[in-house]
Protein backbone atom coordinates (compact mmCIF):
# COMPACT_ATOMS: atom_id res chain seq x y z
CA UNK A 1 0.00 0.00 0.00
CA UNK A 2 1.17 3.60 -1.04
CA UNK A 3 0.33 6.68 0.55
CA UNK A 4 -1.75 7.30 -3.18
CA UNK A 5 -3.53 4.51 -2.33
CA UNK A 6 -4.16 5.86 1.01
CA UNK A 7 -5.41 9.26 -0.26
CA UNK A 8 -7.85 7.27 -2.46
CA UNK A 9 -9.24 5.32 0.25
CA UNK A 10 -9.74 8.86 2.66
CA UNK A 11 -11.70 9.94 -0.44
CA UNK A 12 -13.65 7.23 -0.81
CA UNK A 13 -14.95 8.15 2.76
CA UNK A 14 -14.68 11.53 3.10
CA UNK A 15 -16.57 12.66 -0.14
CA UNK A 16 -19.21 9.89 0.61
CA UNK A 17 -19.62 11.38 4.13
CA UNK A 18 -19.39 15.16 2.79
CA UNK A 19 -21.97 14.73 -0.22
CA UNK A 20 -24.73 13.20 1.76
CA UNK A 21 -24.04 16.07 4.72
CA UNK A 22 -24.44 18.47 1.85
CA UNK A 23 -27.49 16.77 0.06
CA UNK A 24 -29.09 16.25 3.55
CA UNK A 25 -29.00 20.09 3.38
CA UNK A 26 -29.92 20.68 0.54
CA UNK A 27 -33.25 18.66 1.18
CA UNK A 28 -34.18 20.55 3.96
CA UNK A 29 -34.09 23.96 2.24
CA UNK A 30 -35.68 22.33 -1.03
CA UNK A 31 -38.67 20.47 1.27
CA UNK A 32 -40.76 18.00 0.54
CA UNK A 33 -40.81 16.33 -3.13
CA UNK A 34 -44.14 14.36 -3.91
CA UNK A 35 -45.05 12.48 -7.53
CA UNK A 36 -47.64 15.11 -8.25
CA UNK A 37 -44.54 17.38 -8.07
CA UNK A 38 -42.27 15.58 -9.54
CA UNK A 39 -40.61 18.87 -11.75
CA UNK A 40 -39.52 20.18 -8.44
CA UNK A 41 -36.79 17.66 -8.35
CA UNK A 42 -35.12 19.38 -11.21
CA UNK A 43 -35.28 22.52 -9.45
CA UNK A 44 -33.37 21.11 -6.42
CA UNK A 45 -30.45 20.77 -8.42
CA UNK A 46 -30.23 24.32 -8.48
CA UNK A 47 -29.97 24.84 -5.15
CA UNK A 48 -26.22 24.88 -3.97
CA UNK A 49 -26.07 22.84 -1.29
CA UNK A 50 -27.57 20.15 -3.16
CA UNK A 51 -25.38 20.90 -6.51
CA UNK A 52 -22.34 20.63 -4.58
CA UNK A 53 -23.41 17.52 -2.84
CA UNK A 54 -23.97 16.04 -6.19
CA UNK A 55 -20.09 17.13 -7.51
CA UNK A 56 -18.91 15.22 -4.21
CA UNK A 57 -20.81 11.99 -4.96
CA UNK A 58 -19.50 12.01 -8.18
CA UNK A 59 -15.48 12.30 -6.56
CA UNK A 60 -16.47 9.92 -4.38
CA UNK A 61 -17.30 7.39 -7.08
CA UNK A 62 -14.62 7.84 -8.97
CA UNK A 63 -11.94 7.64 -6.23
CA UNK A 64 -14.27 4.05 -5.38
CA UNK A 65 -14.10 3.07 -9.19
CA UNK A 66 -10.34 3.65 -8.57
CA UNK A 67 -9.94 1.70 -5.32
CA UNK A 68 -11.52 -1.11 -6.94
CA UNK A 69 -9.49 -1.18 -9.79
CA UNK A 70 -6.14 -2.13 -7.36
CA UNK A 71 -7.71 -3.46 -3.99
CA UNK A 72 -10.28 -6.62 -3.53
CA UNK A 73 -14.10 -5.12 -2.59
CA UNK A 74 -13.94 -7.38 0.55
CA UNK A 75 -10.96 -4.79 1.71
CA UNK A 76 -12.40 -1.28 0.57
CA UNK A 77 -15.92 -1.47 1.57
CA UNK A 78 -15.07 -1.71 5.31
CA UNK A 79 -11.55 0.16 5.14
CA UNK A 80 -13.58 3.37 3.57
CA UNK A 81 -16.80 2.33 6.26
CA UNK A 82 -14.95 5.20 8.30
CA UNK A 83 -16.88 7.51 6.95
CA UNK A 84 -20.05 6.69 9.18
CA UNK A 85 -17.30 7.21 11.88
CA UNK A 86 -16.69 10.47 10.38
CA UNK A 87 -20.01 11.67 10.58
CA UNK A 88 -20.96 11.07 14.24
CA UNK A 89 -17.80 12.78 14.89
CA UNK A 90 -19.07 15.72 12.93
CA UNK A 91 -22.53 15.44 14.37
CA UNK A 92 -21.16 15.84 18.15
CA UNK A 93 -18.18 18.09 17.79
CA UNK A 94 -19.63 20.70 15.37
CA UNK A 95 -23.04 20.32 15.34
CA UNK A 96 -23.03 19.90 18.95
CA UNK A 97 -25.57 16.59 18.62
CA UNK A 98 -25.96 14.24 21.51
CA UNK A 99 -24.53 11.05 20.64
CA UNK A 100 -25.58 8.32 22.35
CA UNK A 101 -23.44 5.45 24.39
CA UNK A 102 -25.29 2.95 22.32
CA UNK A 103 -23.93 4.93 18.99
CA UNK A 104 -20.20 4.90 20.28
CA UNK A 105 -20.58 1.49 20.68
CA UNK A 106 -21.22 1.42 17.28
CA UNK A 107 -18.45 3.47 16.14
CA UNK A 108 -15.92 1.28 18.24
CA UNK A 109 -17.41 -1.88 16.38
CA UNK A 110 -16.60 0.21 12.90
CA UNK A 111 -13.33 1.47 14.01
CA UNK A 112 -12.42 -2.41 15.03
CA UNK A 113 -13.52 -3.10 11.68
CA UNK A 114 -11.53 -1.45 10.12
CA UNK A 115 -8.73 -2.23 12.07
CA UNK A 116 -8.95 -5.70 11.49
CA UNK A 117 -9.05 -5.23 7.35
CA UNK A 118 -6.79 -2.74 7.45
CA UNK A 119 -3.71 -5.00 8.20
CA UNK A 120 -4.22 -7.67 6.37
CA UNK A 121 -3.72 -7.45 2.35
CA UNK A 122 -5.51 -5.04 0.03
CA UNK A 123 -5.59 -7.62 -2.66
CA UNK A 124 -6.02 -11.38 -3.41
CA UNK A 125 -2.81 -13.11 -4.90
CA UNK A 126 -4.20 -16.24 -7.31
CA UNK A 127 -1.19 -18.58 -7.23
CA UNK A 128 -2.06 -19.78 -10.56
CA UNK A 129 -1.45 -16.66 -12.17
CA UNK A 130 0.41 -14.32 -10.07
CA UNK A 131 -2.22 -11.32 -9.65
CA UNK A 132 -5.91 -10.92 -8.63
CA UNK A 133 -7.13 -8.43 -12.02
CA UNK A 134 -5.08 -11.16 -14.35
CA UNK A 135 -6.76 -14.10 -12.98
CA UNK A 136 -9.94 -12.46 -15.21
CA UNK A 137 -7.46 -11.62 -17.56
CA UNK A 138 -6.67 -14.50 -20.20
CA UNK A 139 -4.83 -12.03 -21.95
CA UNK A 140 -2.56 -11.38 -19.58
CA UNK A 141 -1.67 -14.54 -18.35
CA UNK A 142 -0.93 -16.47 -21.51
CA UNK A 143 2.51 -17.82 -21.32
CA UNK A 144 3.31 -15.09 -18.86
CA UNK A 145 2.58 -17.61 -15.16
CA UNK A 146 6.06 -17.14 -14.06
CA UNK A 147 6.37 -13.35 -15.51
CA UNK A 148 7.15 -11.01 -12.34
CA UNK A 149 4.31 -8.53 -11.38
CA UNK A 150 5.99 -5.72 -13.15
CA UNK A 151 5.72 -7.59 -16.77
CA UNK A 152 2.29 -8.61 -16.20
CA UNK A 153 1.49 -4.85 -15.26
CA UNK A 154 2.66 -4.16 -18.35
CA UNK A 155 1.15 -6.78 -20.21
CA UNK A 156 -2.09 -5.85 -18.71
CA UNK A 157 -1.97 -1.92 -19.68
CA UNK A 158 -0.76 -2.92 -23.48
CA UNK A 159 -3.70 -5.28 -24.18
CA UNK A 160 -6.38 -2.77 -21.91
CA UNK A 161 -7.28 -6.01 -20.05
CA UNK A 162 -9.03 -7.52 -22.50
CA UNK A 163 -8.19 -11.13 -24.15
CA UNK B 1 -48.50 -7.50 5.38
CA UNK B 2 -46.89 -3.98 5.31
CA UNK B 3 -44.20 -5.74 7.88
CA UNK B 4 -43.66 -8.64 5.12
CA UNK B 5 -43.18 -5.68 2.19
CA UNK B 6 -40.63 -3.86 3.83
CA UNK B 7 -38.86 -7.03 4.33
CA UNK B 8 -38.73 -7.67 1.04
CA UNK B 9 -38.24 -4.05 -0.44
CA UNK B 10 -34.81 -4.55 2.14
CA UNK B 11 -33.79 -7.73 0.61
CA UNK B 12 -34.54 -5.84 -3.03
CA UNK B 13 -32.30 -3.09 -1.76
CA UNK B 14 -29.33 -5.60 -0.33
CA UNK B 15 -29.39 -7.80 -3.37
CA UNK B 16 -28.95 -5.09 -6.34
CA UNK B 17 -26.62 -2.98 -3.76
CA UNK B 18 -24.35 -6.41 -3.87
CA UNK B 19 -24.71 -7.10 -7.56
CA UNK B 20 -23.71 -3.15 -8.19
CA UNK B 21 -20.71 -3.88 -5.98
CA UNK B 22 -19.73 -7.09 -6.96
CA UNK B 23 -20.18 -6.31 -10.69
CA UNK B 24 -18.22 -2.62 -10.60
CA UNK B 25 -15.11 -4.41 -8.56
CA UNK B 26 -15.05 -7.16 -11.44
CA UNK B 27 -15.58 -4.07 -14.21
CA UNK B 28 -12.49 -1.93 -12.85
CA UNK B 29 -10.67 -5.26 -12.33
CA UNK B 30 -11.24 -6.21 -15.96
CA UNK B 31 -10.18 -2.37 -17.10
CA UNK B 32 -7.18 -2.39 -14.97
CA UNK B 33 -4.91 -0.15 -12.28
CA UNK B 34 -6.87 3.14 -13.29
CA UNK B 35 -3.91 5.38 -12.11
CA UNK B 36 -1.11 3.47 -13.92
CA UNK B 37 -3.05 3.52 -17.09
CA UNK B 38 -3.95 7.47 -16.45
CA UNK B 39 -0.11 7.73 -16.34
CA UNK B 40 0.44 5.59 -19.39
CA UNK B 41 -2.03 6.66 -21.83
CA UNK B 42 -4.14 9.80 -20.41
CA UNK B 43 -7.20 10.45 -19.09
CA UNK B 44 -9.03 10.10 -22.66
CA UNK B 45 -8.28 6.94 -22.85
CA UNK B 46 -9.39 5.57 -19.27
CA UNK B 47 -12.26 7.30 -19.30
CA UNK B 48 -12.84 5.57 -23.52
CA UNK B 49 -12.11 1.91 -21.74
CA UNK B 50 -14.59 2.61 -18.61
CA UNK B 51 -17.26 3.40 -21.25
CA UNK B 52 -16.48 0.15 -23.54
CA UNK B 53 -16.93 -1.82 -20.69
CA UNK B 54 -20.18 -3.39 -20.81
CA UNK B 55 -19.74 -4.78 -16.91
CA UNK B 56 -19.60 -1.44 -16.00
CA UNK B 57 -23.36 -0.80 -16.94
CA UNK B 58 -24.50 -3.70 -15.45
CA UNK B 59 -23.25 -2.21 -12.11
CA UNK B 60 -24.91 1.60 -12.42
CA UNK B 61 -28.06 -0.14 -13.36
CA UNK B 62 -27.80 -2.27 -10.72
CA UNK B 63 -27.06 0.35 -8.44
CA UNK B 64 -29.49 2.96 -10.08
CA UNK B 65 -32.25 0.13 -9.35
CA UNK B 66 -31.00 -0.67 -5.40
CA UNK B 67 -31.77 3.19 -4.94
CA UNK B 68 -34.72 3.06 -6.30
CA UNK B 69 -35.78 0.11 -3.99
CA UNK B 70 -34.55 2.06 -1.06
CA UNK B 71 -36.70 4.58 -2.11
CA UNK B 72 -39.75 2.34 -1.97
CA UNK B 73 -38.46 0.56 1.11
CA UNK B 74 -38.93 3.82 2.97
CA UNK B 75 -41.97 4.65 1.47
CA UNK B 76 -43.45 1.33 3.20
CA UNK B 77 -41.42 1.20 6.40
CA UNK B 78 -39.26 3.18 9.32
CA UNK B 79 -36.13 4.60 7.97
CA UNK B 80 -34.96 3.27 11.61
CA UNK B 81 -35.56 -0.20 10.22
CA UNK B 82 -34.54 0.44 6.41
CA UNK B 83 -31.32 2.21 6.72
CA UNK B 84 -28.96 -0.17 9.19
CA UNK B 85 -30.64 -3.60 8.19
CA UNK B 86 -29.84 -2.41 4.00
CA UNK B 87 -26.38 -1.37 5.28
CA UNK B 88 -25.60 -4.21 7.16
CA UNK B 89 -26.78 -6.91 5.43
CA UNK B 90 -25.10 -5.51 1.95
CA UNK B 91 -21.90 -5.72 4.24
CA UNK B 92 -22.28 -9.27 4.73
CA UNK B 93 -23.65 -9.78 1.88
CA UNK B 94 -21.06 -8.42 -0.33
CA UNK B 95 -18.18 -10.59 1.46
CA UNK B 96 -20.15 -13.63 0.23
CA UNK B 97 -20.43 -12.97 -2.90
CA UNK B 98 -16.94 -11.29 -3.15
CA UNK B 99 -16.10 -14.90 -2.40
CA UNK B 100 -18.42 -16.78 -4.43
CA UNK B 101 -18.34 -14.35 -7.80
CA UNK B 102 -15.09 -12.37 -7.82
CA UNK B 103 -12.73 -15.46 -6.26
CA UNK B 104 -11.63 -13.02 -3.03
CA UNK B 105 -9.67 -14.33 -0.51
CA UNK B 106 -12.09 -13.68 2.47
CA UNK B 107 -10.23 -15.10 5.71
CA UNK B 108 -10.99 -14.84 9.15
CA UNK B 109 -9.81 -11.38 9.25
CA UNK B 110 -12.12 -9.79 6.92
CA UNK B 111 -15.16 -11.67 7.62
CA UNK B 112 -14.74 -10.51 11.38
CA UNK B 113 -14.43 -7.10 9.62
CA UNK B 114 -17.68 -7.62 7.80
CA UNK B 115 -19.12 -8.16 10.50
CA UNK B 116 -18.01 -5.74 12.88
CA UNK B 117 -18.62 -3.40 10.08
CA UNK B 118 -22.35 -4.26 9.70
CA UNK B 119 -22.83 -4.32 13.58
CA UNK B 120 -21.81 -1.16 14.39
CA UNK B 121 -23.54 0.20 11.33
CA UNK B 122 -26.94 -1.28 12.74
CA UNK B 123 -25.91 0.51 15.82
CA UNK B 124 -25.13 3.61 14.72
CA UNK B 125 -28.05 4.21 12.37
CA UNK B 126 -30.45 2.70 15.20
Amino acid sequence: MTFRKYLVLAGVTVFAAAGDSMLSQGMKQVGNISFQNIGSLLLAVTNPWVAIGIVLLLAFFASYMNALSWADLTYVLPASSLGYVLLALVARFALHEQVSPLRWAGIALISGGVGFVAGGPSVTHHPDVGSASSARDPGATSGNAGAGPQKQQQVRLATGGKP
Amino acid sequence: MRHLYTWCGILLVVSFSVVGDVTMSRAMKQVGDLHALRRRFGIGTVVCRIFSNSTFFVAVAAMALSFFSLLFSLSWGDVSLVGPAAASLTFIGNAFAAKLFLREKVDRRRWMAALLVAGGVALLAG
